[in-house]
């Protein structure tokens, strides 16, 4: 198989559980040999119903999964040779862990041997060579969770799907565990679908991110691309604090747009996802890309603003400001020695660059 | 004042104190007192309740089954004589006794208590209840010599196993009710023997009870895992339907139940009818369902399904279904899944409900009683005749005895295989 050749396609995807409401719409996928990519979105996006779909466990209403150039849509679960971690682990609690590795390795007719050395093998890429004798009750969270991964693994996928397996951790092993996870995956190389509410989790591990809402993808690119060049309003607000300044097209001219923001104030953005003139957009803006009392003339916007609110987190000062109408304007100060000391009251300048602030589509 | 943290939290002796100086052990005590007192109080009338009207009634029962106080009591001059008396030899006992025993029966005869030594002794060897009412009738004309007298009063007097029975069961308790109930008597010389197969009773009950309640957990088993199977996995709304279906026999009457039963298994009944309707069988071979052991099965299988049903659905409802599904994604077959995933986490379901069953149908009464006919009757019913028609209570409490130990060697057994703590009711 060339490294181009898709692993997975999902070519024009529908599902509906009710015949009435479509939870994937017209969904086309591909998703590469050797990649990790999130499934990120809110609850009811469609993300997981698309990983059932991949499993097996859910038929497709319509369209075609091709795996490794194959149709799948007829394949049982059981035959598809996907390995699968889930969100509660769902590690077999009447098995030992070693019980639990073994028993993929069993329904294949693996002999005694050689399940044994793959069992270890499994274990210690997990750093739980010791445990093979524990019931999963007697393990903690992020045992149980290692044990999931081992047990996905240990028969040598070709690609994993994890379902939010992180979701039950406290947030300390749950980042512990995904530079576990992110780890395993690059030392193995198989190629993992991951799926996730949580976006700092799917920006952390993820070669390429695709991000649902209303079961369509809303879009799908690598997590600088998605951070820094988010598509559209939706993208911009599920990832990383986002500023919305709600308004409507002025003037477009080649690579920027004048925007007329509906609490008065004329910004200069530019100009991603807009149908136009007369238009109405959402303008965004990342917080860490404002600057407070900017020099006069560096910068094309520069806004007066008055200081509502302060609040210390240790590396930045967040800090809510009232600009151009919009009450709920935050900006990050980070913490060096020189940064601007503010008080609340404080009437200041803040500026931004054009480029740093997108207009995109008019969301709500 | 000492500033020492570490120290002034410990006495003298290393107990720990807290910051009065009372140790903390005593502190902590004080402070779940009144929670254990209020949590006591809570407890105190069921506590009461069950002890008054099931476990002093249950001990007194088990206590009735050795209990053999009414010879000694009654023949009190008799009975320490005949201590010294060698059964195993040929010669009657001396005049003494005999003068003893007329004694006896004269105070007997005043109390009105001649019947019930008959009564208890005739359970030994039939003719005693006769013999102590015919000498009770002539007790007041005794006269010495009093061995001539008696003997001439009932010639058994001079039976010499007549008198080495009245010393076996003189004693405060016996054992003779536990060899009745396991089907085995005394010679008159005091050896055990077992009875002969005509004569035997109670052994077959016990292991007709034992293997039809077996055969009832059984059926109760296999009708019941698939539906608590499909009750488990339907949406809320439809299982709550089909739960109503399965309770519906647990709010009718059990004699409705079994008299419906009646209506659809005897000869001229619903099935029977049909069979020949369809000309499956002639109307000549009509077949007995009911009054036997196959009425009692039947019966007592829909009886006793809910109480299957119900620890098996509700430990179904806690196995979630991504077991199954992580199952199939490790590559196993839909049957290799249920039978290696599945069934081993239905095990305390199905160890509840099969250990209810057949607890229950061990002692079952009511059904039985109305269908069971011949063959189909149980140890319970038995029992039951012993308790209200013959009045022998010494053997019902002895057959009720070993019912009750048999059923805890099947627990301990139980227990030892899969292990109570397993069990899980819902």
């Amino acid at each position: 198989m060339s490294s181009t050749e898709p692993l997975v396609r999902f070519e024009n995807i529908q599902k509906s559980y009710d015949g009435q409401i479509l939870v994937v719409k017209n969904l086309n996928l591909d998703v590469d040999t050797g990649e990790f990519l999130t499934m990120l979105g809110p609850s009811g996006s469609g993300k997981t119903t698309c990983l059932m779909m991949l499993a097996g466990f859910e038929p497709a209403t319509h369209g075609e999964i091709f795996l490794k150039d194959q149709p799948i849509n007829r394949v049982p679960p059981h035959k598809r040779g996907i390995g699968m971690v889930f969100q509660n682990y769902a590690l077999f609690p009447h098995m030992t862990v070693a019980e639990n590795l073994s028993f993929p390795l069993e329904v294949r007719n693996m002999d005694k041997a050689e399940r044994e050395t793959r069992i270890n093998r499994a274990l210690d890429m997990v750093q739980l060579g010791k445990f093979g004798d524990r019931r999963p009750a007697q393990l903690s969270g992020g045992q149980a969770q290692r044990v999931a991964v081992a047990r996905a693994l240990v028969f040598d996928p070709d690609l994993v799907l994890m379902d939010e397996p992180l979701g039950a951790l406290d947030k300390n092993l749950r980042e512990q565990m995904q530079y576990e996870i992110k780890h395993i995956h690059e030392t193995l190389g198989v190629t993992v679908v991951y799926v996730t509410h949580d976006q700092s989790e799917a920006l952390t591990m993820s070669n390429r991110i695709a991000v649902f809402n209303d079961g369509v993808i809303q879009q799908l690119a690598p997590p600088s691309a998605l951070y820094e060049k988010p598509d559209n309003a939706f993208v911009a607000n599920f990832i990383g604090e986002n500023n919305r300044l709600l308004g409507r097209v002025a003037s477009v001219d080649g690579n920027s747009c004048r925007v007329d923001v509906d609490g008065g104030g004329s910004v200069i953005a530019n100009p991603i996802n807009i149908d136009g003139e007369g238009s109405r957009t959402t303008l965004s803006l990342r917080p860490e890309r404002v600057s407070v009392r900017p020099d006069p003339d560096s910068q094309p916007n520069i806004f007066d603003a008055k200081v509502e609110e302060l609040i210390y987190l240790g590396d930045h000062i967040r800090t809510r400001v009232g600009v151009c109408g919009h009450n709920d304007f935050v900006i990050k100060i980070p913490n060096s020695s020189d940064h601007a000391s503010l008080q609340v009251g404080d009437a200041i300048k803040v500026g931004w660059n054009v480029e740093d602030c997108r207009a995109l589509d008019a969301s709500d | 004042m000492n500033t020492d943290l570490a120290q002034s939290n410990v006495n003298e002796s290393g107990e720990m104190i807290t910051a009065d100086g009372v140790p903390l052990r005593i502190s902590l005590l004080r402070a779940k007192k009144r929670a254990r007192n209020r949590a006591l109080l809570l407890v105190a009338p069921l506590f009461l309740f069950i002890l008054v009207t099931f476990f002093i009634p249950i001990i007194s029962m088990l206590f009735r089954s050795v209990e053999n106080q009414v010879v000694g009591d009654v023949l009190h001059r008799t009975v320490p004589l005949l201590q010294q008396w060698d059964e195993h030899g040929s010669d009657l006992p001396n005049e003494e006794i005999y003068a003893a025993l007329a004694e006896d029966f004269k105070e007997a005869f005043e109390n009105k208590s001649a019947g019930s030594v008959g009564r208890r002794l005739n359970y030994e060897q039939s003719g005693f209840s006769g013999l102590f009412r015919s000498t009770n009738r002539k007790a007041r004309k005794l006269e010495p010599p009093f061995k001539e007298a008696l003997i001439k009063v009932d010639k058994d007097w001079g039976d010499i196993d007549v008198w080495r029975v009245l010393k076996r069961e003189s004693g405060s308790y016996t054992l003779s009710y536990y060899l009745a109930a396991l089907d085995s008597s005394y010679t008159p010389t005091g050896e055990v023997y077992k009875n002969d197969a005509s004569n035997s009773i109670y052994l077959p009950l016990f292991w007709r009870t034992l293997w039809m309640s077996l055969l009832i957990t059984v059926l109760c088993l296999i009708l019941a895992y698939p539906i608590s199977y499909l009750l488990s996995t339907l949406p809320i709304k439809t299982s709550n339907l089909l739960m109503i279906l399965v309770l519906l026999p647990f709010w009718t009457s059990l004699l409705v139940r079994t008299s419906a039963w009646i209506a659809l298994l005897q000869k001229e009944g619903v099935i029977n009818d049909l069979l020949v309707a369809i000309r499956f069988i002639g109307d000549d071979q009509r077949l007995t369902m009911i009054h036997n052991a196959t009425g009692t099965i039947v019966a007592m299988t829909h009886v006793l399904l809910p109480f299957m049903v119900l620890p098996l659905y509700s430990v179904m409802k806690t196995i979630p279904p991504s077991y199954m599904r992580a199952a199939r994604s490790l590559g196993a077959t839909p049957f290799t899944a249920f039978v290696r995933i599945y069934m081993p986490n239905t095990v305390p379901g199905i160890g509840a409900g099969a250990i209810l069953v057949f607890i229950i149908s061990i002692g079952y009464y009511i059904t039985p009683a109305l269908v069971g006919g011949q063959s189909g009757t149980l140890i319970s019913n038995f029992i039951a005749y012993h308790l209200s028609s013959s009045l022998n209570w010494g053997l019902a409490a002895a057959l009720g005895t070993i019912l009750l130990g048999a059923v805890m060697v099947l627990y301990i057994v139980y227990d030892k295989i899969v292990g109570i703590d397993n069990m899980k009711m819902g």
